[in-house]
């Protein structure tokens, strides 16, 4: 059981919480998710990357946009509601060092998990640049934290109504054409996006890592749901990961497995709206 | 063996009680042997393959008595060496021929904490069964004494009653005992070293208790209000429980006892990541885990498609690969789920399938189709990279292996396809990775399991471990035996401290 502290809307669909959970905000590092349940007997588990957290306060906050029914009933909930299932910190933290030059590219929602990690790189004495894409300006978020991390902050548009008109890879390759060419990317955002920072990156052999949004159930390892092909081997994204080494993921086959039960989910939101209107 | 319907078992049971009745203590043996063994009254398996409801519906008092009454009260008890936890076998039994079932109850307490559990879904045959007299005597082991069935009859009846004694708890020793998981194992360990008056938190990671008594063994097998009685006990017990707790992450092991003051730790975690066959075509959309499939159903009553927010692939076909009591789970939960036609391949014979005999039963009587000395090669899908079909290969028994077992060979170019949109894998599971990832201290094999003494005790000071863990996947049983083994090592360690 986890007390909603504070609730923000950040764009049209984005929404951030700050939920009470002071052993997680304790014991997590950059890179570790939750998962949360809007309802004990019924509800679906679905994971979020733990977006910030204050030790002090005992608090973690995350960042999600609504995609279908569990998100869509979590951004009904207000300030003072509890969420009822709260678990974490999980998955494996990310692995943070001195790189020397690293980039962090950050696709829509995927700024929110990317946001613990560009700070603890950044600590670690890193140079960060922060590249962030979107469809358009309203749905750039958390641009001050970033800029505030940042040694250089690129923004794009695909509609070009803020920062440059370009997809991300644009400037992520004129990174790596520039020298010295980054030591370390991290990219997370939508499964496709991170596919083609893969193949940006990997004629110039700098290592990537990209943070995978598999479906999970348990997020412990026992059901198998998250897997994917990482080279020759299947890992589970809830132990193994969530982070890979881009430049390995089979990115096609995680796509068709995301995809798995588009039709039934299309059906629970319908359901939803079918409730609330 | 066809269905029988209850009342007509009951009736007959009636009647036969009627003889036996006014003499039963003094009959001897050669009339036992010829009390018929009491079929056990099941749900209609052409109703039940829509329903979740339990199959099996309990012996009547009538039944039991009779069954009781084939019981020889053997000298040397033979049932009881095949019983991992030794219950006084024939001593509950006698009771329950007397009509005493309290009684009965009680003699089984003694050394099993959970009989409603334990006599739904012990392997029986291969154990307390296995070596009854009155089964060898009659050349089949389907007719030695229903040890189980009366062991559930016992136990439903004092539920019945609702007068489940909460066991005694001492006075509070102020010492602190953590369980990490919540398993039968774990459940046990809880229960055993509560009594003796000292403190416990059983940490669960899930946001329900049970463990796979919860999510793995659905509920027409085991109905969770069984499990959610036993836990119930705990509770009154004054057992803390803490769920949506991993231990590892939400807390460190080592942790719970420098920093927490935990005394002492066991760890039953259970089974943990599920193996696939590392064969082409097993990331296709539409290819499980058993573990995931029967988790959405199960824990995540996915079963209930108008309510549960968690979706369920929508099978029509399904093929399951395996023969355990996991492979039968899941298919049996898959025609339940609406599947129209499910198959189980397995490589070897009937006679080898490691399920639970009467679970192979009652799959075949709701319709499963299986597939024997099958084995699949590679599984097909289409340009969405969904499951359409499986490949598959036969096989023909050739010489015995060290194990006496024929070992089944592979019939060169025997390849055919069988179309299905579901593969659900059920081959097992390796160990769990969290603790070890999380716990380097904690010494484990090869395979991942935690390695333990005779006492349960690991190579981590004040940390002992039991249960699937320690065994790789095992049963139920198994793991309640580790568990009270562990709790007396854990009572004995903090009464010396
Ligand atoms: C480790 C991890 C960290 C994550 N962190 C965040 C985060 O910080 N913020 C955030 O907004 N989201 C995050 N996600 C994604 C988030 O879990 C999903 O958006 C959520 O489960 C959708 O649930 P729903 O019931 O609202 O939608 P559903 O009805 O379940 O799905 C709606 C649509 O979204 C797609 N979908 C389903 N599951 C996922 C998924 N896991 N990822 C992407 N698309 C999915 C489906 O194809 C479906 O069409 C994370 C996922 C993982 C695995
Ligand atoms: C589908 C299925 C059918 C089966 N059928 C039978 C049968 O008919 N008869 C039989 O005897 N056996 C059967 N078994 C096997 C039997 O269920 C297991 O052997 C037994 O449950 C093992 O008990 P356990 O206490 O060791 O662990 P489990 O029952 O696996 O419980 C472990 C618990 O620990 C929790 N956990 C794991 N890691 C952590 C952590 N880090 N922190 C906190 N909690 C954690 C898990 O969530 C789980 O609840 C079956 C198994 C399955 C999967
Ligand atoms: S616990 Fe299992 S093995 Fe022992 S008597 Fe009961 S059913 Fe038989
Ligand atoms: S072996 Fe069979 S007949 Fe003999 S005491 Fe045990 S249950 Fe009774
Ligand atoms: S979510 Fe179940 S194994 Fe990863």
């Amino acid at each position: 059981m986890s007390k909603i502290l504070f609730k923000e809307q950040l764009s049209e669909s984005v929404y951030k919480m700050k939920l009470e959970a002071p052993l997680i905000a304790e014991e997590r590092s950059a890179g570790q998710f939750i998962i949360l349940q809007i309802d004990e007997e019924l509800g679906e588990r679905i994971p979020l990357t733990i977006a910030d957290a204050d030790a002090v306060e005992g608090s973690i906050t995350i960042i999600f946009q609504v995609v279908g029914a569990t998100t869509e009933l979590l951004a009904q909930l207000n300030e003072g509601d509890d969420i009822p299932v709260l678990v974490g910190p999980l998955g494996t933290p990310t692995h943070i060092k001195n790189y020397g030059k690293v980039v962090c590219v950050g696709g829509g929602i995927g700024v929110a998990p990317l946001h613990p990690i560009a700070q603890a790189l950044k600590a670690a004495g890193n140079e960060v640049v922060i590249i962030m894409g979107a469809r358009n300006k309203d749905l750039i978020i958390m641009e001050t934290e970033m800029r505030n991390i940042a040694d250089e902050l690129i923004i794009c548009t695909d509609d070009g109504s803020y920062g440059r008109k370009d997809l991300v890879t644009a400037p992520l390759k004129e990174l790596c054409e520039r020298s010295p060419k980054p030591d370390y990317v991290i990219a997370i955002g939508p499964p496709i996006m991170m596919k083609f920072c893969a193949e940006t990156t990997r004629p110039y052999e700098v290592h990537t890592e990209v943070s995978l949004n598999t479906i999970m159930v348990d997020g412990t390892g026992m059901c198998g749901g998250c897997r994917v092909n990482v080279g020759k081997e299947v890992k589970f994204v809830c132990v193994h990961g969530p982070e890979f080494d881009a430049h390995l993921v089979d990115f096609d086959n995680m796509m068709a497995r995301l995809n798995s039960y588009k039709d039934i989910e299309h059906e629970h939101t319908c359901r939803l709206h079918g409730h609330a209107h | 063996m066809s269905f029988i319907a209850p009342e007509t078992i009951q009736e007959q049971a009636v009647e036969l009680l009627h003889q036996y009745i006014h003499n039963h203590q003094s009959l001897k043996a050669k009339e036992r042997m010829q009390i018929p063994s009491q079929e056990m009254p099941n749900q209609d398996p052409h109703i039940r393959r829509h329903n979740l409801e339990e199959v099996a519906l309990g012996y009547t008092p009538e039944e039991a008595r009779l069954e009781a009454m084939r019981c020889l009260d053997c000298k040397k008890k033979p049932c009881m060496d095949g019983c991992p936890v030794q219950i006084d076998i024939p001593g509950f039994i006698l009771k329950i021929a007397d009509g005493n079932f309290q009684e009965a109850v009680d003699i089984i307490k003694q050394t099993s904490l959970l009989p409603s559990i334990c006599g739904r879904v012990c392997p029986q045959e291969t154990q307390c069964q296995e070596t009854c007299t009155v089964g060898i005597g009659h050349k089949n082991v389907d007719k030695a004494v229903a040890i189980g069935r009366l062991e559930r009859f016992v136990a439903d009846w004092e539920r019945n009653q609702g007068a489940m004694k909460i066991p005694e708890v001492k006075p509070e020793t102020g010492k602190k005992v953590a369980v990490i998981g919540s398993g039968p194992a774990g459940l046990v360990v809880a229960a055993d070293v509560r009594r003796e008056g000292h403190h416990v938190t059983v940490f669960e990671a899930f946001h329900k208790l049970g463990g796979v008594m919860r999510y793995g063994i659905p509920e027409f097998r085991l109905p969770n209000e069984i499990v959610d009685q036993e836990i119930d006990t705990l509770k009154k017990m004054g057992v803390e429980i803490k769920t949506n707790f991993v231990v590892g992450r939400t807390r460190k092991l080592a942790d719970l006892i420098d920093k927490d003051g935990y005394d002492a730790v066991f760890v039953g975690t259970g089974a943990g990541l599920p193996l696939f066959m590392g064969i082409e075509g097993e990331d296709l959309v539409g290819v499980f885990s058993a573990n995931e499939y029967l988790t959405r159903a199960n824990l995540m009553r996915a079963f209930d498609r108008k309510n549960s927010d968690t979706p369920m692939y929508p099978s029509k076909v399904v093929a399951v690969l395996g023969a355990g009591n996991v492979a039968m789970d899941a298919a049996r939960m898959a025609l339940r789920l609406g599947a129209e036609k499910v198959y189980v391949i397995y490589r070897r014979t009937e006679v080898e399938m490691p399920a639970r005999k009467e679970e192979v039963l009652h799959a075949k009587e709701e319709g499963v189709d299986f597939h024997f000395l099958e084995n699949v090669k590679r599984i097909m899908g289409n340009e969405k990279k969904r499951v359409n079909a499986i490949e598959c290969l036969r096989y023909e028994l050739g010489e015995p292996d060290d194990s006496g077992r024929r070992r089944p060979v592979v019939i060169p170019n025997s390849e055919f396809t069988i179309e299905v949109d579901t593969v659900i894998v059920a081959i097992g599971n390796g160990s769990n990775p969290l603790i070890h990832q999380t716990t380097p201290q904690i010494d484990t094999n090869k395979w991942g399991n935690v390695t333990v003494n005779d006492k349960q005790k690991s190579s981590m000071d004040k940390v002992f471990a039991g249960g699937d863990i320690v065994l790789g996947a095992a049963t139920v049983i198994l793991a309640m035996g580790e568990g009270r083994k562990a709790a007396a090592a854990i009572n004995e360690m903090l009464e010396e401290a």
